[in-house]
């Protein structure tokens, strides 16, 4: 299947390993990504929530230009995922400012119908590629890796979307089928905080001190997240948590896409592991090593 | 009835606010909070299933769920009392509408099918259209910010969002922010300088004409204008319907 991808701001450098391995998983299990010729910034959840009419003619910008290309969108951000959908679900009800969006975008030329389906890798590799095309290609097992599957706010709410909002299974089902052991999580779609981080810091660096002890009391070797934000904040802060708290994480944080280029024998430089703050460790190096039979 | 309007001002006026008569009748409520009653009901206008509101059973689910609610001074379930009592006022000053986080908790959980976190937008947006009264604190800065990096660019970049913020709210903190600039630039995912999308002239123009669009509707009155306090006066009428909706 070809696709219309849409990184996201955040893909675009400073998680640079998440844009790495979601091309790299795809391309190996044979799904086409065509990046959106000069997207733009969906706007996040900041702009929506100060100027309704032009963050969604700024978001739809990008639909109509995956329209064009007549394809569905990947977004892996969940940010970006969320805005995206969002758009489309008012655009659908909302008469009078789709055709308010739609008036502001003929200024560049473009028009969109409302049609473009918004997708996330985890839905496509789940629910589309299908588990038994990944364990066909399997080239390395979990096996002994003890997985903290977190999947934050995003991608699960506010809508109805491909998993569940109190208790998503994908990322679990898929890491358990890969030979990995998911530990107890019950924090896996707590908050973390977003960009309290910038604003109320000690309100994200206790929610992320609890997301954070969860994990690590459970015994996880790592936690696999689906959402750079929450990746930021869970690794770039836990130096900082450490000093606040008196507690000593140094857990790694993988992306769901770059465990499964792990097991799909893709290298490491390949995913983006070079940009990890705090290194894989031992267990994964061990395992990537190891070939599967 | 001159007279008793007299009892009621004596009761109810703390003397700043000048225009009296039948606003100050009991359940009736001052201009300044009708304003913001109307202001916020045409933010709750353009949020699909908005007028949902109106079903809050007051059971708190919503401040049960909500992961940053023990750092409020009111809770997602007092907006919804205020907002009903006629206290908007009261929510304006509160730091409660500028720390939700939107992780949608309260909403996915609320049994009435509120849409809080769409409501609390509302609120926001109500709030920044008060020019400057309300405080919003690092919120509204770091929102503000983000949108003009997003207009100036057409794309987010992070490192000069994060650098102006700081600048604005404490420069002294961007330093201690440098040995984590450091890391990120050895592992590659530092751009410095900030890129222009390519069709950034044509992107400027949808922005424009959006805003444009936007201010349309910014002096629009709504019919059923809300005096009263609790959900008497919203009547019948669906909120959606407010920009010409079919309902």
């Amino acid at each position: 299947m070809k696709y219309a991808y849409f990184p996201g701001c955040s893909l675009e450098k400073t998680q640079r390993g998440y844009d790495e391995s979601v091309r790299e998983v795809f391309a190996a299990l044979g799904q086409d990504l065509i990046e959106i010729e000069d997207w733009n910034c969906c706007g996040a959840t900041v702009y929506m929530s100060v100027q309704e009419t032009v963050s969604l003619a700024v978001s739809s910008r990008n639909l109509a230009l995956a329209e064009r290309m007549d394809l569905d969108i990947v977004a892996p951000c969940s940010s970006c995922f969320t805005v995206l959908s969002k758009t489309n679900r008012i655009l659908n009800q909302m008469p009078t400012m789709h055709k308010d969006v739609n008036e502001a975008l003929s200024e560049a030329g473009l028009s969109y119908s409302g049609r473009t389906a918004v997708r996330h890798p985890l839905d496509i590799l789940m629910n589309d590629v299908g588990i038994d095309t990944i364990l066909a290609k399997q080239k390395k097992s979990l096996r002994g890796l003890k997985i903290a599957p977190y999947y934050g706010c995003q991608i699960v709410r506010p809508d109805k979307t491909f998993d569940d909002h109190e208790n998503p299974v994908l990322m679990d089902k898929l890491f358990k089928r890969c030979g990995g052991e998911l530990v107890y999580y019950p924090m896996k779609v707590r908050c973390c905080g977003g960009m309290l981080m910038t604003t109320f810091e000690e309100i994200a660096l206790k929610l992320n001190k609890e997301i954070l002890a969860c994990a690590v009391n459970n015994g996880a070797d790592a936690i696999v997240t689906t959402c750079p934000l929450c990746h930021f904040n869970l690794e770039s802060y836990q130096d900082k948590i450490n000093h606040v708290y008196g507690t000593t994480f140094n857990i790694p944080i993988l992306y769901f896409t770059q465990l499964l280029g792990i097991v799909l024998g893709i290298p490491g430089t390949k995913l983006g592991l070079d940009a990890m703050f705090i290194p894989a460790g031992e267990k994964i190096s061990s395992l990537m090593e190891k070939q599967y039979a | 009835m001159a007279g008793y309007e007299t009892i009621c001002v004596e009761l109810t006026s703390n003397g700043d606010d000048m225009n009296i008569s039948s606003q100050s009748l009991p359940g009736v409520m001052s201009r300044g909070e009708s304003f913001l009653r109307q202001t916020f009901l045409n933010q709750v206008s353009v949020v699909p299933a908005g007028e949902r509101i109106k079903r809050c059973l007051q059971c708190g689910t919503c401040t049960g769920s909500c992961p940053v609610s023990y750092a409020m001074d009111i809770s997602p379930r007092e907006v919804i009392a205020l907002f009903r009592a006629g206290e908007m006022e009261e929510i304006m000053k509160s730091r409660t509408i500028w720390i939700c986080a939107s992780c949608y908790a309260c909403t996915t959980r609320c049994p009435a099918g509120i849409k809080i976190t769409d409501t609390i937008y509302a609120l926001k947006r109500t709030a920044m259209e008060r020019n400057g009264k309300s405080d919003g604190g690092p919120v509204r800065t770091l929102a503000n910010l983000f949108i003009q990096n997003l207009q100036t660019y057409g794309r987010l970049h992070e490192g000069t969002l994060i650098r102006n913020y700081y600048l604005k709210v404490n420069a002294r903190k961007l330093f201690g922010l440098l040995p984590l600039g450091k890391k990120m630039w050895k592992a590659r995912r530092l751009a410095l300088m900030p890129k222009k999308i390519k069709a950034y002239e044509s992107f400027s123009r949808i922005i424009k004409k959006a805003q444009e669009i936007e201010m349309r509707y910014a002096h629009d009155k709504l019919e059923y204008a809300p005096e009263y306090v609790g959900y008497k006066g919203l009547g019948d009428l669906k909120l959606e319907q407010r920009k010409g909706e079919q309902p």
